[in-house]
């Protein structure tokens, strides 16, 4: 079995199972939002029960719209605090929370091994750590808070092997928007997408984190890295429970492997407005730009943070362009204030705000106005993704994004 | 028997098309069902009649996991969608909430906006009235049908909760 169907068949009733097969798994966490969370508080009423069947399973994270944009979303956000307060589940208030999906392995409450679900398509972002980890519904998630269940289909697995040193600026963001590149917005739908090969071996955790995070770009219903030595030096001090790291041979089956040399890969970057519309950063430089987004559930993570400072460090954003910074928790906010990391972007003209989904999602703090266009971190660039339907989003690295803010169009960071 | 008007649209129709994200402060069905389609179609809540029917070729639905998307065409008096591909998770919450889906390359490709299709949700015939044409959908694994028959995943649930589910 592969690593997804070995996780799954651990949370369900079954010895072995095949892709294909409509199981019922028992998910370690359930996890949903400002922005699902309503509908799923809602569904969850219509069930009939009176409590949730393992409130120390339940994780809601007020992110997307918090702090409160409106009153509507204020409504929202209260609807979530009353509920984590009648049931007892875990819950951030704003203060402590974080974009979810940079907050809960940070936190280990996502560890290897785990089957994690969540109404987020972003979800997938704990396939990093070995875990089975993807995104549904509000109403699955009422479900699964009633019953402790949920019904899955296995996937069937896609390998994707990278082989080669990367280049200076290439990270974990340039290896996933390459292969949506190559595969389109849906060459891996349904399927867990399993990263490996000698790049990923070196790739940090946060390189990890961002490239399972992007799995659902190309439609993929996980996408998971296997367990090592780095895994379990990041997971080691923050675990509040046991885990497991599953045992694999080297090459067990799958639906298909593809691979990549990246020893000579640019920077990627994606044009509007699909995620699959990449480039190499070369190709797009030279086209002006308004603002810069550095942060999200994609790349908000310390790691993310020091590698845009790095770039930017003694420049200044050019004239009449928005760099807008976003540590994705308290933690990453308070680590990038030790390593002045914060002074540095500010001294460079940038805006430096608390953690929130924001601007990701054209919620908040940084909406594009018709033709206004921007380079950003996160990882959509659908029409109207960031505000006006007019404007226009493209996606790249940390490092591209610092670079292009200085220059005030899409630039490679050796040119700053 | 389903029966409507076609709105046809391409590929990878995304969450973010079908329902802005700068509408999902609140979870309303009929106030979601006001901006449907917004960013791609202007149009499109002013001409939806009750029981129109959206085709679109592969991909339908990709992007978030709002389950607001499936609800606010629902709620726009759309009665099913048609398309080449689903999108996986647009795919769980529409068949949770009850939003008919059929995968039917074939309608796609010989059916024009503005033409009138007929769908029998039991045997997954859709006829394209319009052009004389009849195509048959892929079927429902038989555990998402129970889901369907029992209308959605909340009262599949509930009767599973109360020992009575198959």
């Amino acid at each position: 079995m592969t690593l997804a169907e070995k996780i799954l068949a651990a949370h369900s009733d079954k010895k072995s199972l095949s892709p294909g097969d409509f199981i019922n798994v028992r998910p370690d966490l359930i996890l949903s939002n400002d922005i699902t969370a309503p509908i799923a508080i809602k569904e969850f009423r219509k069930l009939g029960v009176k409590k949730v069947l393992d409130p120390g399973k339940i994780v809601m994270v007020p992110d997307h719209f918090v702090p409160n944009k409106d009153i509507a979303s204020a409504e929202q956000a209260k609807m979530l605090r009353e509920f984590a307060q009648e049931q007892g589940i875990i819950y951030f208030e704003c203060g402590q929370m974080g974009i979810e999906h940079v907050l809960l392995h940070e936190q280990g409450l996502a560890l290897p091994g785990d089957v994690i679900i969540g109404a987020d398509s972003h979800t997938c972002t704990y396939g990093a750590l070995g875990a089975f980890a993807t995104g549904m519904g509000s109403t699955d998630i009422a479900t699964a808070m009633a019953t402790g269940e949920i019904w899955m289909k296995v996937p069937p697995t896609m390998r994707f092997v990278y082989h080669g040193k990367p280049g200076k600026w290439v990270g974990g963001k340039d290896l996933i928007l390459y292969t949506i590149g190559r595969i389109g917005v849906d060459g891996a739908l349904y399927a867990a997408m399993e990263f490996t090969g000698e790049a990923i071996d070196n790739l940090s955790m946060d390189g990890r984190f961002t490239m399972s995070n992007m799995a659902i770009e190309a439609g993929g219903k996980a996408g998971m890295f296997r367990a090592d030595g780095k895994t379990l030096e990041y997971v080691s001090t923050r675990a509040k429970r046991p885990y497991t790291v599953h045992e694999l041979g080297p090459e067990s089956e799958c639906a298909s492997v593809t691979e990549y040399d990246i020893s000579k890969l640019e920077p990627q970057v994606a044009a509007p407005h699909l995620p699959s519309n990449v480039k190499p950063v070369s190709a797009l430089s030279g086209v002006k730009i308004d603002q810069v987004v550095i942060g999200s559930c994609t790349n908000g993570r310390l790691e993310d943070l020091r590698l845009a400072a790095s770039v930017i460090k003694g420049h200044k954003v050019a004239p009449y362009v928005r760099c807008i910074v976003i540590p994705g928790s308290q933690q990453v906010y308070l680590d990038a204030m030790a390593e002045g990391i914060v002074e540095t972007f500010i001294r460079s003209g940038c805006a430096f705000s608390t953690p929130t989904c924001g601007p990701c999602l054209g919620g908040h703090m940084g909406i594009l106005a018709a033709g206004e266009r921007a380079v950003s971190t996160t990882n959509r660039n659908f029409v109207g993704r960031m505000g006006s339907p007019k404007s226009e989003v493209y996606l790249a690295n940390p490092a591209v994004a610092a670079a292009s803010a200085v220059l005030g169009r899409i630039a490679n960071p050796d040119e700053v | 028997m389903l029966k409507g008007k076609v709105f046809k649209y391409g590929s990878n129709v995304d969450t973010d098309a079908i329902i802005p994200a700068r509408y999902l402060n609140v979870s309303e069905p009929s106030e979601l069902a006001k901006h449907c389609m917004e960013d791609i179609d202007l149009e499109f809540v002013r001409k939806v009649n009750h029981g129109d029917i959206l085709v679109a070729t592969t991909n339908f639905g990709c992007g978030s996991s709002r389950e607001h998307a499936p609800i606010a065409i629902k709620a726009a008096g759309v009665s099913a969608v048609v398309a080449k591909s689903f999108a996986r998770i647009f795919f769980r919450n529409a068949i949770n909430i009850g939003l008919p889906l059929l995968e039917s390359p074939e309608t796609v490709d010989n059916t024009d906006a503005g033409d009138i299709l007929e769908i029998s949700l039991e045997t997954g015939i859709i006829s394209n009235v319009t052009k004389g044409k009849i195509f048959k959908a892929k079927p429902y694994p038989k555990f998402m049908s129970d889901i369907i028959s029992s209308g959605g995943l909340v009262e599949y649930t509930k009767k599973k909760i109360a020992g009575r589910a198959p």
